[in-house]
């Protein structure tokens, strides 16, 4: 009964992010054209019907599921093909500790909506990401193509750069919630401070929000943090994918803005807590209470997440069509002499206020 | 004349910093998704038809306006009784960069003018439009006024433009083709 509640709970997830990751190329085409006063790709249509370019997304699938796949002749054929799957599978496994909503009473049994509560969670997350670094660096590698290689080495470069800040941003937040497992910090987060302000990581932890969020834009490989793949000059490690392998690389570049968008959710902006909503209503700071059935509750909270996830996808999108690329050195200077220092501090300073506070 | 010497600003302190020049270009971005997602929504509910929330012209669907002047399509000038205009005085061809018109000229049957163009051929893959051709003409019998700018074939034979051919088409006729623009 929990295996089957447990695969249950998988294939929502999976399916949770396959859909975001399909929606995300259509609202990558769409809001980047909205914001450059241009229209977006809408020609897509199924007899007739073109749904503001809906079925691009299915186009795509199609185009790539009937491509050649091509593996270069002096590169490794079986890696060739590892790689694309290592890299989707480590974007996809991060979802599975981040908690969607309050554990529910079912049938006598507690269900934790969240794949795997388990004590350690932001260490997991941050074993996928890092372990994401094979994808990248293996199909470099076995592309036996010099632009593809440098372009493997560069998102190794970038990726172990950034994953020592993003590591250290979040040891205030870890400091100041007492836990490193995702569900207990969700649920701390409902707490208030003073009495009306809700106790969400960014209220706490302002700059290691903004320090943890510059970091999670890096590691999506996403301009203004594209070096890896800087389309206009070395095309990027998946220069020789073609057809679905690419596909894999590029839905898994969307799914990893969607894992983070659910991490930066998760930590920093109360997780599935809507503020003031408790078990049984709301309860105002200033003393209005409004009574809610159980399951409006559960609905509104984990229909508060999954705005919040959409949010940052969002707004992910949205600095990715302002920002220019970086120049090389100075991604390195911001990550090795801006934003590693930073946290540093943030942390110094976290832990003197809590002494002095606590 | 006199020279002005731009000092190089150099970047200040809260400039460095990135964060406020960040969120100023973020809001410079977000601002036009936001004005252009309200006006397309707008536009679902048949209000605000006035303001465009995107620039793009659908070109199949909505063509833009071809200005006056514009060298589109090139066609032959007819008299009033309906004979071709052009009397073969060969200018055309000889001041073509493209050696794209060839002209083959016969005696008209009219007393009061010399020769008529027996053949009159366009090459349009050739042709350069540059509008040369229209400037050399000593009778306007040649103008490029015909407003098409879609020239395309699935064989070399057919963009070969016969003097039949150049003495039906029409001059681009108000009212001009709708456009969101005009």
């Amino acid at each position: 009964m929990d295996i089957l509640i447990i695969l249950i709970k998988i294939f929502m997830m999976i399916g949770f992010l396959m859909v975001m990751g399909l929606l995300l190329t259509w609202v990558e085409r769409k809001q980047s054209a909205v914001m450059q006063d241009r229209i977006g790709a809408n020609r897509a249509d199924i007899l007739g019907m073109r749904l503001m370019g809906l079925f691009h997304p299915l186009a795509d699938a199609l185009k790539l599921l009937t491509k050649e796949d091509f593996v270069p002749p002096s590169g490794s054929r079986f890696i060739h093909t590892l790689a694309p799957f290592i890299a989707f599978t480590t974007a996809l496994v991060g979802f599975a500790v981040i908690p969607f909503g309050p554990p529910i009473h079912l049938f006598h049994r507690e269900i934790t909506l969240q794949v795997a509560d388990i004590h350690v969670g932001i260490l997991f997350v941050f074993v996928a990401a890092g372990l994401s670094i094979y994808g990248v660096i293996l199909a470099g590698w076995s592309s036996a193509n010099r632009y593809s290689l440098l372009g493997a080495l560069r998102g190794a470069a970038q990726t172990i750069s950034y994953e020592v800040s993003i590591g250290l941003s979040v040891i205030g937040l870890l400091m100041v919630f007492g836990s490193l497992s995702l569900s207990e910090i969700a649920h701390a987060q409902g707490d208030l401070i003073w009495g009306f302000l809700p106790r969400w990581g960014v209220m706490v932890q302002p700059l290691g929000f903004l320090i943890f969020f510059t970091a999670a834009v890096a590691e999506t490989k996403r301009v203004p943090f594209d070096l890896p793949e800087g389309e206009s000059e070395i095309i990027g490690f998946f220069l020789e994918y073609s057809g679905m392998k690419f596909g894999l690389l590029w839905i898994g570049e969307f799914v990893e803005i969607v894992v983070m968008s659910g991490l930066i959710t998760a930590l920093f902006f109360g997780g599935w807590q809507v503020p003031f909503l408790y078990e049984h209503g709301f309860e105002f700071p200033w003393g209005t209470r409004a009574g809610l059935p159980h399951g409006l509750v559960l609905t509104l909270q984990v229909a508060s997440f999954v705005f919040k996830v959409a949010f940052f996808c969002w707004f992910q999108m949205l600095v990715r069509w302002t920002f220019p690329r970086f120049r090389y050195d100075q991604l390195m200077r911001l990550g090795w002499k801006g934003l590693l220092p930073l946290s540093l501090l943030n942390i110094l300073v976290t832990g003197i206020v809590i002494l002095v506070f606590d | 004349m006199e020279t002005v010497k731009k000092e190089k600003r150099s970047l200040g302190f809260l400039e460095q910093l990135y964060v406020g020049e960040v969120v100023k270009g973020l809001a410079i971005t977000g601002r036009h998704f936001f004005r252009n997602l309200f006006i397309h929504t707008a536009h679902l509910f048949g209000l605000m038809k006035s303001r465009k929330g995107a620039v793009t012209v659908q070109y199949p669907e909505e063509r833009r306006v071809i200005p006056a002047g514009y060298r589109a399509r090139h066609r032959l000038v007819r008299r009033e009784d309906g004979s071709p205009r052009c009397v073969a005085c060969m200018l055309c061809p000889t001041i073509c960069p493209a050696q794209c018109i060839h002209v083959r000229a016969g005696e008209s049957p009219d007393p009061a003018i010399e020769k008529y163009p027996v053949e009159f051929n366009i090459v349009l893959d050739r042709c350069v439009m540059c509008g040369l051709c229209v400037e050399a003409c000593p009778v306007d019998a040649i103008r490029m006024d015909t407003g098409i700018v879609e020239m395309s074939a699935y064989d070399r034979e057919e963009f070969v433009n016969r003097r039949d051919l150049l003495l039906g088409m029409n001059p681009q006729t108000p009212p001009l083709p709708k456009t969101r623009h005009g």
